[in-house]
């Protein structure tokens, strides 16, 4: 008796395997944003709301290790349907050897009210392809603790000399003014792209990527000297700086200030619930001048050109650039979502949304992390020089714009 | 022709070696091999594009400022094995030495001075990069608890400093391991030799440079060729101490360091190329491979002629 039940049962449970199998189609999808895993099954049970035989499995990895792992599985044939992927050099890496499926225009209607620079990030140079639907952008603003503000009697500085005097008061107070250290290769290049694309503007940018101007511009180099006053400000002993001790300092109320991305806000709240902090856009050189906040698109979600359920791959692509979606994502994960008409409820958000109006692009990122070498790497290295005072600007105009032009013809 | 006896013989050879030859074979040949193969082909992430014969090389070790950076973390490989050679093995034969002699407690000192060999590269560079940390490190409170500020440096962020507290971690972490080779060296040396030596001059110097020194020879090769491999092969503790960049600006990269990166690129900075790297890995593989091999038949020699 007890075997003829089980017999049923394995028959009744196979059958319905069986019958799912037929109809519902499983789709895997992988990130690189281990902590969103919850808001993403959140997302994707909406998305069974409109398509309840598609079942998309999230899978995530270590984000250093992300690219890697991605490339192999794609080389080898094997890989996710629908993929997270980055932008610029990184979707170059992957999209390249053929391993995504082009986006039309017309296969996402939605994708026409982007924003172009958002649709830029996701694009191919060589083939002029559409890739991904572009997810989040990032800005880099300066944070400040707005409780030791208030203690030391100083508001958030407009120009770059109220905000070399809000840091000496603070300095002289003993709070250290700003908490970023140079020990950390990246850290420098977010200094560079926090600080100074207000005092080289808008048009240099346009002309470097033109080919009119090299980094020796003095529009460029003059700039970079404006940084170097900073280094009163930092730490004691700023060269030895790195990262996470510089996101402790100011977290724990030890510095007033940090130039970071805008993927610190939840990384700030959930660390610290109690720090009271607020954000504000790179000081204007004078007063009335234009405040250029740097800015780049993060990445987007894409399709394996392998993929066997490419239509439904397809349709979640299509959720993912409709405004529901989007709106989602910034209220559950504090992302800046390029998808038009999305509100932001955190204040904070909404500012960086407002910031994003007058925008540059994080320069090196988006224009030349291309080849090797990477004008990342050129400028993380001479500006970590500079800020050590063993390299001027001039130096580090020079060096970055040699080593770019091994490729790139403009400027040879 | 061969007995039979003598086939079956020949057939058990075979079949006893068979499993270490396909190990060797998958794990280690092939993978040379195919890194040499992959070093002639440009690259496109990971998938294999055009042959280029040595351009690849060519790049890495010719031109700006590829050129500029392989020299850069060469010269910083010789560096680390210069100073290992003298601050790890040096401290390593005189720690030995004294061991050797049996002080009050020796047993004791001789488990110390082994134990941090037996700690994870991993927790040893955190706990160094924490001890140098230039606010709250003990280094500096400890400098700056005895008036000698002016030396409390941040140790890892300045380029005059970096390499030198990497190797000062790095002996630390190792200086158990020529101590424990010298001193089983030494141990095998007969008692009545040394005692013998003794009688003929009152100069303990002359004792360990005449007959301890020469004796222990072997022992001088061994270590002399794992810390020349070791420090060729450098990559954990600066990794985790300095960052895959070498930071500050190179003044620690290394031609292991170079190589993950330039193969497997930098998330914040660099683009993959596995052609580059894998040209940097062989002529870093077949620098070692030459050096080592040469010098060890050298100090073979010489161990005979002492």
């Amino acid at each position: 008796m007890v075997r003829n039940l089980a017999t049923v049962a394995t028959v009744a449970v196979g059958a319905l395997l069986t019958q799912n199998w037929a109809e519902a189609a499983e789709l895997t999808f992988w990130s690189w944003r281990q902590e969103d895993k919850a808001a993403y099954e959140e997302l994707i049970a909406d998305f069974n709301k409109q398509q309840p035989d598609t079942t998309i499995k999230f899978e995530t990895f270590e984000p250093q290790n992300y690219q890697t792992v991605l490339s192999t599985a794609l080389a080898a044939g094997k890989g996710p349907d629908i993929i997270h992927v980055r932008a610029y050099g990184n979707l170059e890496t992957v999209a390249s050897p053929g391993y995504l499926r082009p986006i039309a225009m017309d296969e996402i209607p939605d994708l026409k009210a982007f924003p172009a620079l958002s649709i830029t990030a996701e694009t191919m140079r060589e083939d002029g392809n559409l890739y991904a639907v572009p997810f989040a952008s990032q800005t880099l603003v300066i944070y400040y603790n707005t409780d030791l503000f208030a203690e030391h009697g100083v508001t958030a500085p407009e120009t770059w000399a109220e905000f070399l005097a809000v840091s000496q008061t603070l300095k002289d107070a003993g709070v250290i003014p700003i908490a970023n250290g140079t020990a950390t290769a990246w850290q420098n290049e977010i200094l560079v792209g926090t600080v100074v694309p207000s005092f080289y503007g808008a048009q240099f940018e346009a002309d470097v990527v033109a080919g009119n101007a090299t980094f020796e511009d003095p529009r460029f180099v003059g700039a970079l000297e404006k940084l170097t006053e900073i280094t009163d400000f930092l730490p004691d002993g700023y060269t030895g700086i790195d990262y996470p001790t510089a996101q402790q300092l100011f977290l724990t109320g030890r510095a007033a200030m940090f130039a970071g991305g805008s993927w610190e806000i939840a990384n700030f709240r959930k660390q610290n619930a109690d720090l009271n902090f607020d954000i504000m856009p790179s000081p204007a050189p004078n007063a009335g001048d234009p405040r250029l906040v740097s800015t780049f698109f993060d990445g987007g979600y894409a399709v394996n050109a392998n993929s066997e359920h490419d239509e439904e791959a397809l349709s979640f692509l299509r959720f993912a650039a409709s405004k529901d979606f989007g709106q989602k994502l910034a209220s559950l994960l504090g992302n800046i979502s390029p998808v038009p008409g999305v509100t932001f409820d955190d204040p904070i958000l909404s500012k960086v949304s407002q910031f994003n109006d007058t925008a540059a692009s994080y320069i090196m990122l988006v224009h030349f992390r291309y080849e090797e070498p990477s004008g990342s790497v050129l400028l993380q290295q001479t500006v970590q020089r500079m800020m050590a005072g063993q390299a001027t600007p001039a130096e580090v105009g020079k060096e970055v714009t040699e080593g770019i032009a091994t490729y790139y013809t403009p400027f040879q | 022709m061969p007995s039979r006896h003598r086939l079956s013989h020949m057939a058990w050879i075979l079949f006893l070696i068979a499993p270490a030859v396909v190990v060797m074979v998958s794990f280690v040949l092939i993978p040379i091999a195919s890194a040499l193969a992959y070093s002639l082909y440009d690259w496109n992430g990971l998938a294999r594009g055009e042959f280029i014969w040595f351009a690849n090389f060519q790049k890495v070790l010719f031109q700006e400022p590829f050129n500029r950076w392989t020299l850069n973390a060469f010269t910083h490989n010789v560096i680390v094995f210069c100073a290992l050679m003298v601050v790890q093995n040096v401290t390593g034969f005189l720690l030995a030495y004294l061991i050797f002699k049996e002080p009050f407690g020796y047993r004791f000192y001789r488990t110390a001075v082994f134990l941090p060999v037996i700690l994870s590269t991993v927790i040893v560079g955190f706990l160094w990069k924490l001890f140098l940390h230039p606010l709250f490190g003990i280094v500096n409170q400890f400098l700056n608890g005895v008036g000698l500020d002016a030396l409390a440096l941040p140790w890892l962020g300045d380029s005059r400093t970096a390499l030198g507290a990497l190797i000062f971690a790095n002996a630390w972490h190792f200086v158990g391991f020529p101590t424990l080779i010298y001193l089983a060296g030494m141990q095998r040396i007969p008692r009545d030799l040394i005692e013998a030596a003794r009688l003929d001059t009152s100069s303990e110097l002359k004792v360990l440079r005449n007959v301890i020194w020469p004796l222990v020879a072997p022992a001088t090769t061994i270590i002399f060729v794992l810390t020349f491999i070791g420090a060729f092969n450098w990559f954990e503790l600066p990794f985790i101490m300095a960052g895959l960049d070498g930071s500050p600006f190179g003044s620690t990269d290394v031609l292991g360091l170079y190589f993950y990166r330039t193969a497997f690129g930098n998330q914040s900075a660099g683009v993959q190329d596995f052609g580059m790297g894998s040209a940097l890995a062989v002529i870093i593989f077949s620098f070692i491979l030459v050096a080592a091999a040469t010098w060890t038949i050298y100090l073979r020699r010489r161990e005979i002629e002492l």
